[in-house]
Parts: structure tokens; sequence; C-alpha cells
């Protein structure tokens, strides 16, 4: 659809806002609806649109696939490797108020920015490379 | 007496079994997609009607967004055209009336819509509405529960996501780098 000038305007107008609407999503879920799912959907739906305005190639040069797939099994360890920082600081697994001895709620705060931020990563280079990946087939 | 949210309600639900049954009756996949997709935006419009905007949300960026693309992507391989059945198939019909009748016989037991005494307001709800201010000290309830009351259960999730992921790349990833080697060869 690269020869179409009306969506390849409207698409780079578009993309940015995506993205930067995607983090306040993840960031700002602790205080509005959203989290990192919701976010990681909405990057990915980005990363989507930029893929079917200007190509596949093209896309495939901005997140790059094997970048992707190493992103995929870094969210998953960032979340797991929170809970696992909560057993050395002294708690149970998952246990964020252990990750600050001084201020359990602190500790909270920053358990749940990782371990949403794990979740936004996973799910954003999942949805991505599954889309690369059905993309790249053509019809047999 | 009818009330004006109900008329909402109503609305909404006839319009879900309207684009059910266009969706079973259309033979067009392009157009299942689409209308699909659309099912997906009115059912995230019914949870916001429910005050779960959370569950909307999910439901809106998922549904309505990312897999009606991924759909499109599918047609892509398999073509846009459904067969029709070569004869009418009664067994099918009567799995589905039975199921469905069961299903509503079942939500007979269910408590009524909106009841504040249903078993799930009663049990760990008004814990967490109640102390997870001081404990967590996040105002969306819903992102203490799911990231920290539940963090096991967003973890599995998670885990799920990403397993969906690897399968995807090990089924269909590898079979076309195996093609694209055997076309190179």
């Amino acid at each position: 659809m690269s020869d179409q000038p009306i969506l390849r305007v409207i698409a780079k107008m578009f993309i940015p806002f995506l993205m930067l609407f995607a983090l306040y999503v993840q960031f700002h879920g602790d205080f509005g609806p959203g989290g990192g799912f919701q976010a990681g959907v909405i990057f990915a739906a980005a990363l989507v649109l930029y893929a079917l305005i200007f190509g596949t190639e093209q896309a495939k040069r901005v997140a790059h696939p094997q970048a992707l797939q190493l992103l995929v099994a870094f969210g998953i360890l960032l979340y797991a490797g929170t809970g696992v920082a909560g057993i050395l600081m002294g708690g149970n697994f998952l246990d964020y108020g252990a990750l600050d001895h001084h201020d359990p709620v602190h500790g909270q705060h920053l358990g749940i920015l990782l371990v949403e931020l794990g979740v936004g990563i996973t799910v954003t280079t999942v949805m991505t490379s599954t889309f690369f990946i059905f993309s790249a087939r053509k019809r047999p | 007496m009818l009330e004006m949210t109900d008329l909402v309600d109503l609305a909404l639900l006839l319009f879900l079994a309207v684009l059910a049954i266009t969706i079973a009756k259309q033979r067009n996949l392009f157009a299942v997609v689409i209308v699909m997709g659309f099912y997906s935006l009115v059912s995230a419009a019914l949870f916001t009607v429910l005050d779960a905007v959370d569950v909307a949300f999910t439901e809106a960026a998922v549904g309505a967004g990312i897999s009606t693309v991924i759909m499109l992507a599918t047609l892509l391989m398999v073509g846009t055209e459904e067969k029709t059945p070569s004869q009418p198939r009664i067994l099918p019909l009567l799995a589905v009336v039975v199921t469905g009748a069961f299903l509503i016989f079942g939500t007979l037991d269910m408590p009524h819509y909106g009841d504040p005494q249903a078993p799930i307001h009663q049990h760990v709800a008004p814990r967490y509405i109640e102390v997870s201010g001081d404990e967590i000290g996040v105002p969306n309830i819903v992102t203490s529960v799911l990231a920290s009351y539940r963090g096991y259960d967003t973890l599995g999730e998670t885990v799920v996501i990403f397993t969906a992921g690897v399968a995807v790349l090990m089924l269909i990833g590898q079979a076309l780098r195996f093609r694209q080697r055997d076309g190179d060869a």
C-alpha cells in the first residue's frame, strides 16, 4: 500500500502518537485503566500499521526480527527476575514489598512498574513477530 | 420498570446477537473478519457499561485491533471464500442447541445482575478495596490485584503469550525458513 499518498501521510502522522499513547497506557496503568498488556498491544498495532503502509521489509529494518525474538524472552525474564529479586531481598517470590526494606509501598510501586514493563515488552514483541511471520507467507 | 441504562444494555446485547448471526450466515471470510472486529468493539462498549474499563480496553485493543489484522493476514494464505456445506447438518445444530440450553439453565443459579450480596463481592474484594491503598499505594485497584496480589496469575498469563509466540515462531517461522532455503538450493 506504499503507493497511496493519503495513507502514507496519515499513517506518518498517527504512528508517533500511537506509540506515545502506548507508553502513556504502560506507565499510567497505576492511576487509570490500562497496563502492560494493553500498552503492548497498542505499541504492536503502531508497528503493524507501519508494516501495512510501508511494507514488511521496511518495518523489519525498524524492528529487527532477531531483536524481537530476544525481547520476547527478555520481557518474561524481567517479570520472573523481579520475583526472584524479591526472594534474594528476603521476601517471597513476587513479593515486591521486600524490594525496599525501608518503605514496602515504594517496593510495591517498583515491582509493579517492572513486571508491567516485562508484560508490555513480551506482548509487543510476540504480536509484532506473529504479524511478521504471517505476512511473510504468501498464498500457496 | 425499564430504566435508561437497561435500554442501553438491551440495545448492545441485541446488537451482539445480530452481529453473531451475521457472522454465522456470512460465507465471505473477509466480511466475517470485519464483523468480528465490530463484535469485539460492541463487547468493549458492554464492558464499559459494566464499569470494567480495563477489560473493555483490552477487548478493544486485542479483539477489534490486533486480532483483526492477524486474521486478515491469515486470509492472504487461506483465501476469502468459505466452502458451503453440501447438506444441512442436524447433529451440529443439535449439539449447539443442547449446549446453549444447558448454559442458560446454568445462569438460573447465578446471582442477579449487580447484586451486592453476590459471593464475588463478599470474598476477597472488600479487603482489596479497603487495604490496597495502604498496602500497595496504587489508586487503580485493578492494577494492584493484577500485578501484585495476583502476580502469579499474571506471570502465568504472560508465559501463555510467550508460549504462543514461540509456537508460532517454531511452527510457521521455521517452515518458512526451510522453504526459503530449499528455494535457494
